[in-house]
């Protein structure tokens, strides 16, 4: 960003009072062009519908959606500002900005304002927005850290040099100094003091800048005012002779501003490069196999894979879309992808995730799904979504933090003018202190920063959170409710017995079965087509199919009306005499599941499902720790009765419809408990929705459609419980992180204003404020804390 | 004590110096990664990357 295009574009939108920019857009100073055309002749292209392709999502008819990074975000009152502006841009519908990720989701209509407005908007504000690509990121990222680190080096090499020139003034005695020595090293001083401050602390100066034209007090103003005092003295005294000089000091306290942003830098980006790492997990080019069987391989770009390709794999190698095993056998691991940590085998028919990698031996792989439809993609935008919400208690920090300076401008102005009437000399030091001492960064970083490590080590687990306020409510919540199926149980489902009611064969009441439930995406309809086995090949031709959520399916065969489902379910077409009774059909641990026609009856199945082996201990923790844990299932009373005492929950209900599931839910919440909701993502997906914060098991279905505000992408239990005891430590971060930065504010004002700290000081005081922030919330991010190793031996105890 | 008039520059003249040696260090990358080129030097690169002991590092 160049100062000097800022300056025109600012005044620019004050003349146009913010709101009116884009009809005066052609009267535009040409300023702006000069100091940055590159830029704005870019932002053209980005209207391109070709181009937009590719980070452009469609979300109504005219409505579009895309995710930009921003450059130039130096605090979260940036944020503010960016969200404020491109909100009031006409035709944009939803923004909202990530502070650690520095990544924008915006919404617009289509009809009435184009890409490249919101992008000027961006910039006529001073910053600047590219749509989001990793590659892009990373380059930001790197020029962002090397500005960074150019100006902390003219900071610390300065503040040594002018150090050594102050030292003189500061042991010699009254009178052994002659008047042009100390003219000389003033002057030495004053050459040493400019960069610092003309180039080392110009961000402070520009955002303060921005801010005042934009009529509001950033966390910049008290900074810049505080150097600019301070070094506009020195000056003068220097010039006039007469005085005291602080260069020392102001570029002692521009060092350890700068110091502490640098190493805040350091940590978000490594808070966020779990992101960016999935974003380029896949390969550039892909061994494409034109005319499998034959062996010949051509190298393709990944981008021009289409479904249904083969491409050859070899042992350690990325696999470069998801697909099926073909040919060959072998393990991939999918760390990255569902925080599964030991390689999974992969035989013939087996579907592997694009992003893992071929660990054994080379395999050859027809290929499902690419792009956007893909696994990598659906995870990736569910952790942006997540990214780009903010929480309330954010907000919440963000809006204490800009009324804190405003009260603290007060403060220092008033502290300056008592302190001139006790004390002259001293008025203008315990001004800077008390500007430079206060620390509003510590208390809007205080959660963002606890959130964002809390994310990456979760997801470093299998845990992916794709909601903003997922984590703080996950840490609240005192009821968990779990559905049975494909949840607490695998969700496969064996056909253990079928039982004939009518005059027909066991063979032939499968293969109708297996053909309505095919329509299924329920694990027993999963349950039943398996049984069905070979005779899946030639099922018979189903017509009228309708799905009724948790009770069956219909669907006409040869001129029959069928249902397979729940009994009652059946019952309604088949007729009322059922001659099951005495036949046991709720047996312990089976789950019954019933066909019938509008001739009646025809058979029963009994399908047995396994309880997951880590579920036990996760429910024992969650017990332990005095929450309280329900199952609720669309499932028979024998089954969920048998799987609630082998894990030892008392409050377990069966043979819940979706509708009373939610109605168990809602009485719950208005009993005061705050429900977390444990299913499968898209059977449950309005359940999950009522509960405050739910939880959607991953492994297998389809990612783009679960709902859920965490999606559990290992399918494994102990993640969750792994999350659990994350967040609350998230929590618990948080929580000292605000305690810390109030503390700090309360105590170092008052002390600054009593003239009891000096600048340098003071510098120091507020970069390890915000640091200690920074440094509270990464411990988030170790894997191996005492507690989760804890639980991992409880799991295997329990097994 | 008038050596000083001439030290004094000559001192600011120095951190002008080393100030351009530290840009150019910048420019050319050495700073982007500080971390790897100390495995650099323990790492033979001659050596086939195993897979085993990549798992043990999990």
């Amino acid at each position: 960003m160049c100062c000097a295009g800022c300056q025109a574009v600012a005044q620019a939108i004050v003349d146009n009072r913010l709101t009116e920019y884009y009809r005066h857009r052609d009267a535009l100073p040409e300023s702006p062009r000069e100091a940055m055309p590159e830029a704005l002749r870019d932002l053209g292209l980005f209207d391109h519908p070709d181009f937009q392709k590719s980070f452009v999502k469609p979300v109504g008819e005219y409505e579009r959606e895309a995710t930009l990074i921003l450059e130039g975000i130096t605090c979260s009152a940036c944020i503010w500002l960016n969200e404020e502006h491109v909100a009031k841009q006409p035709g944009v519908t939803a923004v909202d900005i990530n502070y650690a990720t520095r990544r924008a989701r915006v919404r617009w209509d289509e009809r009435r304002i184009k890409l490249s407005a919101i992008l000027a908007a961006v910039s006529a504000i001073g910053y600047r927005a590219y749509p989001y690509d990793a590659g892009r990121s990373e380059q930001l990222a790197q020029q962002e850290r090397r500005a960074a680190l150019r100006r902390l080096f003219v900071a610390g090499f300065g503040m040594m040099q002018v150090m050594m020139y102050a030292v003189p003034a500061y042991i010699a005695d009254a009178g052994t100094m002659t008047a042009d020595i100390e003219s000389l090293l003033r002057w030495a001083s004053l050459l040493l003091t400019l960069p610092v401050v003309g180039y080392s602390a110009a961000p402070f100066f520009r955002n303060a800048w921005r801010d005042v034209r934009l009529r509001r007090v950033g966390m910049d103003v008290p900074v810049a005012l505080g150097v600019g005092s301070a070094f506009a003295a020195s000056v003068w005294a220097t010039l006039t002779a007469s005085g005291e000089v602080y260069f020392d000091s102001v570029a002692m306290f521009v060092f350890f501003l700068l110091g502490g942003r640098f190493l805040e830098m350091v940590a978000r980006q490594k808070a966020v490069r779990g992101v960016e790492a999935l974003a380029r997990a896949l390969p550039a080019f892909a061994e494409r196999m034109g005319h499998y069987p034959s062996r010949e391989t051509e190298r393709v770009a990944v981008s021009s894979l289409a479904r249904g390709d083969v491409v050859l794999v070899k042992a350690g190698e990325i696999f470069p879309a998801d697909g099926i095993v073909v040919e060959g056998r072998t393990s991939a691991d999918e760390a990255m992808l569902t925080g599964e940590s030991k390689p999974v085998e992969k035989m013939h028919g087996a579907d592997v995730i694009g992003g893992s990698v071929n660990r054994t031996s080379p395999v050859v792989v027809r290929v499902t799904q690419v792009g956007n439809g893909s696994r990598i993609s659906a995870i990736l935008h569910l952790m942006e979504r997540a990214q780009s919400e903010k929480p309330r208690v954010v907000e919440l920090a963000d809006r204490v933090a800009t009324y804190f300076v405003a009260v603290l401008l007060v403060l220092a102005i008033t502290t300056a003018a008592v302190w001139s009437v006790l004390d002259h000399s001293r008025a203008l030091w315990v001004f800077v202190s008390v500007l430079v001492v206060s620390c509003p960064c510590a208390l809007s970083l205080a959660t963002p920063a606890a959130l964002t490590a809390a994310t990456g080590a979760m997801s470093g687990h299998g845990l992916l959170a794709t909601r903003g306020h997922a984590i703080e409510t996950l840490a609240r919540a005192t009821h968990f409710v779990f559905d049975k199926t494909g949840t607490l149980t695998y969700g496969r489902m064996h056909v253990t017995q079928t039982i004939c009611l009518g005059p027909c064969e066991a063979e032939a009441a499968l293969r109708t079965a297996a053909a309505l439930e095919q329509y299924s995406e329920h694990a027993i309809g999963a349950g039943l087509c398996e049984a069905a086995g070979d005779a899946m090949a030639d099922l018979p031709d189903v017509s009228a199919v309708r799905t009724f959520v948790g009770r069956g399916i219909e669907g006409t065969i040869g001129g029959i009306r069928y249902r397979v489902g729940r009994i009652e379910f059946v019952k309604e077409i088949a007729g009322s005499q059922r001659p099951l009774s005495a036949e046991g059909a709720d047996d312990e641990g089976q789950s019954p599941v019933a066909l019938g026609s509008d001739l009646g009856w025809v058979a029963l199945f009994k399908l047995h499902d396994q309880v997951r082996r880590e579920a036990k201990a996760l429910i024992d923790t969650l017990l332990r720790e005095g929450r309280k844990v329900s199952i609720l299932s669309g499932d028979a009373p024998g089954a969920v009765a048998a799987v609630a005492q082998i894990l030892g929950v008392a409050d377990a209900r069966a043979g819940l419809s979706p509708e009373e599931k939610h109605a168990y839910l809602l009485n719950l919440q208005r009993q005061g408990a705050v429900v977390a909701m444990i299913g499968d993502g898209v059977n449950d997906a309005p359940v999950l929705a009522q509960a405050q914060v739910s939880v959607a098991m991953g492994g297998g279905t389809d990612l783009a459609r679960t709902q859920g505000d965490f999606v559990l992408l290992s399918g494994n239990l102990t993640d969750l419980g792994r999350g659990v005891d994350l967040s609350r430590r998230a929590a618990s971060i948080i929580r000292q992180n605000l305690v810390w930065a109030f503390a700090y504010n309360v105590v170092a004002i008052p002390a600054a204003m009593a003239g009891w700290i000096t600048p340098w000081m003071a510098g120091i005081g507020m970069s390890a404020s915000s640091l200690i922030v920074v440094l509270n919330a990464l411990r988030l991010q170790r894997r191996n804390s005492p507690s989760l190793s804890g639980l991992r031996d409880n799991q295997w105890d329990a097994v | 004590m008038d050596i000083l008039f001439l030290l004094i520059p000559l001192s600011l003249l120095l951190v002008l110096v080393i100030g351009v040696v530290f840009f150019w260090s910048v420019r050319s990358g050495q700073f982007d990664d500080l971390e790897g080129p100390g495995y650099r030097v323990l790492m033979d690169d001659d050596l086939p990357p195993d897979n085993d002991v990549s798992m043990g590092g999990k």
